[in-house]
């Protein structure tokens, strides 16, 4: 029998999100995510100083704005002919920031958004809102180690806060942070501060050695089949990210199952439209060039996201794409973690594309990250500068790839009379939740649900397990659609 | 004594969760205490809706906002972050779906607003607009307070603007209306608590000496008061100076970025160019 599993709203994620999966015999025959706001950032950005889009496009999103503030900083560096000036202290201190961010995202990801899709809440707390309605049925840790999990749960909420006030040290304030400018950094590295900086990060190294990272193994362990779930569309995206003074942090890569690394180049992202509120002659540009007029009036499309695809192909994007692609280009430390972990759960790196796979590379990922930013503190310099000074280019283009929490990200901006003529994002969320492209291939996420076996249709923890895996982020991508001051006709969300 | 309990409904509109996430940075009392704990004696919240840390999902979190509505008419506080899209009958923003059809923010904001005990407004966007009402506002973006007075809704609307606001204005907020009621909060003429929105950040600025000895920063980074590089803060109130942020670490000014404004109505737009110093009609007219 034919029936369709409609979940509006999907929560625990950041954002407004639909779920849609049509089932057959128990199976996901297919299945659609769609967006349920939209704000138009790339309106409001146009005309603009291009300075304020620094402070602005990191209202894009409360959860990961200092992605936001990164990409669009190389963007302006890149605009303002800085992109080779920036001295180390910048470079570093920006990495500190966006590292932090990381860090409070990936553990509020995991214990506040995902967790309780796996641990029985109500059992320790009780029948308490917000932990009550829930899906019921599939909760497979019981006593001692589940109370030990929601005591996790509670400690986390002190860890990821404790992650914003380390990254307020540069970052001046979180949400929000206003450090990352084009050209460095407004703050200097003095000694107390690194050493401020260095004991807090301590104290959450601490917690993703010994709490984050073994309750995800005890997750993986209780819910082992979910190393077989969710798969996806397995090609995955890193555009590289964390730029220091020796080179990226993570490397850049497009990655299929072969796990053999292919170079990345910008210029072959594309954005296809079919499914999406837009005419139809704007599909297939790249986003430096791309031009978009809404057509509201499409029948077959279905979502106020784009379609972004590398080479006419779907990519995952996410910290699963950035250890797999650091790990096949041989960096020596994700290699360690990731045989390491999969030799603790008994899973080969085929196991890698699956919803555990993508919690586990989440949770190496933050002890990747925690260990090299105590090695950034120290080769910090007091005495040298943070900052070089710019000027607005009359005009001008740039463009600012990095990585979010979420996958990669990247702005493009031009410039025209020292004001904002268009600006342009696509997020990591873009690519996961994008509906199907001019060819008619779905999205990353609607892949990894489709073909999933359904136990329970009233109580369906796959669907959410394997959207929530994804860390989706709606703010980010729906409102970030790049209209060009269009007014917008009437339409309808399906 | 029996723990008197006030139910909570925060919604989310055209915004990006970032006041939700700076409440999550509450330090004393916490967030584990929000949600768990008597949050003065006697007195509790208990958070029946919140999207982004609630267990549940799709249609039986729907009928959580249409059964608070329903059966607890007058004795809930409603939480509204993000603001308000109402062009096209406000298909631009939707919640979740209810009774087959887009329950929209607008929608639910008018139902859960109507009944409501108050209504606080967390955030530069659900009090004012903020950034998705800024020009050319694409999807009609409105603060609740207008919404409010333009469908009839008298309920109470406190104003908490702030991108984001500070974890401390809404929980010391909260423990006001806990402590004494509503009618205890001191409000200017915009609604916000004079508590916290009562100072100017130039009057309790650390670089105030610097600007009264005309000592002015000439680029980022610089040492000096930031009027030059487009400082807000002679204009903007709240008192950021004082209680900082992120657990006292530091605030914008400290860490080098001119004040932006972003607890002003005019926020963004009339607090734009960011970087462009402010004008001397701007210096004065605000010194109340």
């Amino acid at each position: 029998m034919v029936t369709k599993i409609k979940i509006d709203p999907i929560t625990r994620i950041e954002g407004h999100m639909a779920i849609e999966a049509v089932v057959d015999d128990g199976v996901v025959k297919d299945a659609k995510s769609a967006g349920t706001l939209f704000r138009g950032f790339e309106i409001i950005l146009q005309g603009r100083d291009p300075r304020d889009a620094n402070r602005l496009t990191q209202r894009i999103c409360g959860v990961c704005p200092t992605a936001h503030a990164t990409a669009s900083a190389l963007c302006l560096d890149d605009a303002f002919g800085l992109a080779g000036k920036v001295p180390d202290n910048g470079k570093l201190i920006r990495c500190l920031i966006l590292g932090s961010n990381f860090l409070q995202s990936h553990i509020l990801h995991f214990y506040h958004l995902a967790a309780l899709d796996y641990v029985d809440a109500v059992s320790a707390v009780g029948d308490l809102a917000p932990f009550v309605p829930r899906y019921e049925g599939d909760y497979r840790v019981s006593g001692k180690a589940n109370a030990e999990l929601v005591n996790h749960y509670l400690k986390a909420l002190d860890i990821r806060r404790k992650c914003q006030e380390m990254l307020s040290i540069f970052g001046g304030k979180m949400p929000h942070s206003i450090g990352i400018v084009p050209g460095g950094v407004t703050e200097k590295p003095t000694e107390d501060k690194i050493t401020n900086f260095l004991w807090r990060l301590n104290e959450i190294r601490d917690f993703v050695d010994n709490v984050y990272i073994p309750d995800v193994v005890a997750v993986a362990k209780a819910y082992s089949d979910y190393f077989e779930i969710g798969k996806g569309c397995q090609r995955l995206l890193a555009y590289g990210g964390f730029d220091l003074p020796a080179g990226k942090l993570f490397k850049a890569g497009i990655m299929s199952s072969d796990l053999k690394p292919e170079p990345f180049a910008k210029e072959n992202i594309t954005e296809d439209v079919k499914h999406s509120w837009y005419a139809d002659s704007g599909s297939g540009k790249n986003p430096a060039k791309g031009e978009t007029k809404p057509d509201t009036k499409k029948k077959q499309a279905y979502s106020f996201i784009k379609s972004p695809r590398y080479k006419d192909k779907v990519c995952e994007l996410g910290p699963l794409a950035r250890m797999v692609s650091n790990y096949v280009q041989n960096d020596a430390k994700a290699k360690e973690l990731v045989d390491s972990l999969l030799g603790q759960v008994g899973a080969g790196v085929d196991a890698l594309f699956s919803v555990l796979g993508r919690h586990a590379a989440r949770a190496l990922e933050s002890k990747l990250v925690a260990d090299a930013m105590a090695d950034w503190l120290t080769q910090l310099k007091p005495d040298k500068p943070a900052i070089v000074d710019s000027d607005i280019s009359e005009e001008s283009q740039g463009a600012g790839l990095t990585e979010a929490p979420r996958g990669a990200v990247g702005h493009w901006m031009t410039v025209k009379n020292k004001k904002v003529d268009r600006y342009q994002v696509i997020t990591p969320t873009a690519w996961n939740a994008s509906p199907k492209d001019d060819k008619g291939q779905p999205g990353a996420v609607e892949q990894a649900i489709i073909g999933t076996k359904v136990k329970d249709k009233e109580n369906p923890f796959e669907l959410v397990r394997i959207v929530r895996a994804f860390d989706p982020c709606l703010a980010c991508s729906v409102h970030l659609l790049d209209f060009r001051g269009n007014r917008l006709g009437i339409f309808k969300v399906v | 004594m029996a723990t008197k309990k006030y139910p909570v409904v925060w919604l989310q509109g055209a915004g990006c969760t970032g006041c939700s996430v700076s409440v999550l940075n509450a330090v004393s009392p916490r967030i584990q205490n929000l949600l768990l704990d008597e949050l003065v004696p006697g007195h509790q919240l208990n958070l029946l809706f919140h999207a982004t840390i609630m267990a549940g999902q799709g249609e039986p979190v729907i009928e959580v906002l249409k059964d608070t509505e329903k059966d607890r008419k007058g004795g809930y506080i409603l939480v509204v972050e993000g603001a308000i899209p109402t062009a096209e009958g406000g298909i631009y923003g939707s919640i979740g779906e209810k009774d087959g059809k887009h329950l929209t923010i607008v929608e639910s904001v008018q139902e859960l607003g109507r009944n409501a005990l108050l209504t606080i407004a967390v955030g530069t966007c659900a009090t004012f607009g903020g950034i998705p009402a800024a020009k050319p506002n694409p999807t009609g973006c409105k603060g609740v307070k207008e919404v409010f007075a333009e469908n009839g809704i008298d309920t109470v609307v406190v104003n908490l603007p702030g991108c984001p606001l500070h974890p401390e204005w809404f929980t010391g907020t909260v423990s006001v209306i806990l402590f004494s009621g509503v009618e205890a909060l001191d409000l200017d003429d915009v609604a916000r608590p004079k508590l916290f929105y009562g100072k100017l950040i130039h009057e309790n600025c650390p670089r105030r000496a610097d600007f009264d000895k005309g000592k002015f920063a000439q680029k980022l980074g610089d040492a000096g008061c930031l009027y030059e590089l487009g400082c807000k803060g002679h204009y903007t109130y709240a008192d950021c100076p004082l209680r900082q942020w992120n657990n006292g670490v530091s605030w914008c000014v400290k860490a080098g970025s001119p004040c932006i404004g972003c607890v002003e109505p005019t926020f963004p737009d009339g607090t734009s160019p960011m970087y462009e110093k402010v004008t001397f009609e701007e210096l004065t007219w605000s010194q109340k």
